[in-house]
């Protein structure tokens, strides 16, 4: 079996997010870059089933050569070899599209329910769309039994068990499997293990980014006494009328 | 042009969020049609005119009951089709979101996600989507001449602007293809307030200091109304399940009001949880970073507060 898991190079989860160049970039200054969380459970689903059924696995990512001390770390986690689509992750439509182009021949195609930057969580379904295969997401538990895939997947409020044949495209999160550390023999061996970079298929914009915001500044906080909760209480009905 | 909203339903109603769908269509000032997939009762149906829909098509398809993402979303394209409607609006869920990236790539339309205000259509058409987990927004102009806009919760405020809407059936040509995904079994909490689209969330940390304290909490919530959430540390060490954890990599919420009860404020909860309209902290740590994005705060032990506070809500009944 044939397994890609699909990347994203992404801001770590405790960054301050910040813009420059009159808020129309995003200001790396000081953040560390990770693979996406919700991707990292995907990869390591995808080595477990490796593990457990010998099957392949090749991690993608798009974006420019920045991205390849995060594409190494999936190489040291277990992944067989890479390929990174040489392109700026311009939107999620243009990131479907170069998935699609390299994504054909795979049995598993995996990834996180959504990147933690643009939070669209649709590339995985426009994957699906494009190659004509099913697609699920967010996907909390991953089994295959021949040609079928078990999966579980949340919904508001609970969970559905949904059945399909491979081929398939998965969105994962938590808990499909426990997220893995990379060991030094993994991080020794991803140095040589094959990635290989390709240009991207062109693109007719389906979208463009503009320009970024902050959220407006927060006012100060209003302290109460543990003594007078009811002041709380008074104050949330007619100050913040949300009660 | 026309717009096509897609409307959800849980327990024979019509999501509070899919009204808003069709209000932000309605407010983008073009004709407004909206659709149900699968059994919804008439009167229901009849009652989004009141939110700006003039017509509702129902597809009373009983294999569609199930919320069969590749199903849904030929449908939808389809109904685009017969309708005229170059927009399609819907709510993003976790049936909406994928949904709308397929129709996306059927219809070839530009998408957007988590739109928060209605789009600015004086040099393009700008909509600003939350990003980074509500720590900051984008404006993006959809180039396409079709769009897919999923909106984000409390996107617009919703008031009636209309009476009863015109039903109408509609059947979509389906495929078995559109159904090679198989749903075998729907575990799903009923009567309950659901943590994802409820308007007050009460959450512990771990300064609730185990799960036999979340009696508490589950009786200020019942107080309230409200759904109960937790840290990501307290659904790690199993206090409380993983569909409870509030957070960035866990479930965002949106609701007007968000109490936190012993829970420092890790960068990552802040992410679940800034989008919503007032932030209550009770914290008996004084420096809890929480604080600084808070509203409303109370020093103190969440064990005397947390009760006190029940009765206040109770008294003030």
């Amino acid at each position: 079996m044939k397994i890609l898991v699909c990347i994203s190079h992404v801001p770590d989860t405790t960054s301050k997010i910040n813009f420059v160049e009159n808020n129309t970039k995003f200001d790396t200054a000081g953040v560390q870059f990770i693979i996406g969380p919700y991707d990292d459970y995907a990869l390591a689903r995808a080595i477990e089933l490796k593990e457990s059924s010998g099957a392949t696995v090749t991690v993608l990512n798009v974006g420019l050569a920045e991205t390849e001390p995060t594409i190494r770390k999936a190489l040291a986690i277990g992944a067989d070899d890479a390929i990174r689509v040489n392109a700026h992750p311009t939107d999620s439509y243009f990131v479907a599209t170069q998935i699609a182009e390299h994504a054909k021949g795979y049995d598993l195609i995996l990834m996180g329910r959504e990147s933690i930057d643009y939070n669209t969580g649709v590339v995985h379904s426009m994957v699906g769309e494009m190659l004509g295969l099913p697609s699920v997401s967010p996907v909390m538990k991953l089994d295959i039994d021949g040609t079928t895939v078990k999966m579980q997947r949340e919904i508001e409020g609970g969970k559905e068990s949904v059945e399909a044949t491979l081929p398939l495209v998965a969105g994962c999160q938590e808990p499909i499997a426990e997220w893995k550390i990379p060991n030094m023999r993994g991080i020794m061996s991803a140095r040589t293990k094959p990635l290989n970079v390709v240009e991207p298929k062109a693109v007719d914009a389906a979208v463009q980014f503009q320009k970024y915001e902050l959220p407006p500044p927060k006012g100060a906080v209003k302290m109460i006494s543990e003594d007078n909760v009811a002041e709380l209480v008074t104050l949330l009905k007619n100050e913040a009328k949300v009660l | 042009m026309a717009i096509l909203v897609f409307i959800e339903s849980a327990e024979g109603k019509i999501k509070k969020t899919s009204l808003e769908a069709v209000a932000y269509a309605h407010a983008m000032g073009d004709k407004v049609s909206a659709i149900a997939l699968g059994t919804v009762d008439k009167g229901e149906l009849e009652a989004v005119g009141k939110y700006g829909a003039a017509k509702v098509l129902s597809v009373a398809d009983e294999r569609l009951n199930q919320g069969v993402i590749k199903a849904y979303a030929s449908v939808l394209a389809q109904a685009m089709e017969a309708e005229g409607a170059d927009t399609l609006v819907l709510a993003n869920s976790s049936l909406g979101t994928p949904v709308a990236a397929s129709v996306a790539i059927k219809v070839n339309a530009s998408l957007a996600s988590n739109a928060v205000e209605l789009p600015n259509t004086s040099g393009g058409f700008v909509v600003k989507q939350s990003i980074y987990t509500g720590k900051a927004f984008a404006l993006v102009d959809m180039k396409k001449q079709k769009k897919v806009i999923g909106i984000k919760k409390n996107a617009v405020e919703l008031k009636e602007v209309g009476g009863n809407a015109e039903v109408a059936a509609f059947s979509a040509n389906l495929s078995d293809a559109d159904f090679a995904t198989k749903i075998t079994n729907t575990e799903k909490a009923t009567g309950e307030i659901l943590l994802p689209e409820a308007e007050i969330v009460v959450s512990g940390g771990r300064g609730m200091k185990g799960p036999e304290h979340w009696g508490m909490l589950e009786d200020l919530a019942k107080e309230l109304g409200a759904a109960t959430g937790c840290s990501k540390p307290v659904s790690d060490i199993g206090w409380r399940p993983h569909h409870e954890h509030v957070g960035q990599t866990g479930v965002k919420v949106a609701p007007q009001l968000y109490i936190a009860i012993g829970i420092s404020g890790a960068i990552q909860h802040l992410a679940g949880v800034n989008s919503s309209k007032c932030i209550v902290v009770i914290n008996k740590d004084p420096e809890a970073p929480f604080f600084k994005a808070a509203d409303y705060g109370i020093v103190g032990d969440a064990f005397t507060v947390v009760p006190k506070l029940t009765e206040a809500i109770k008294a003030g009944k």
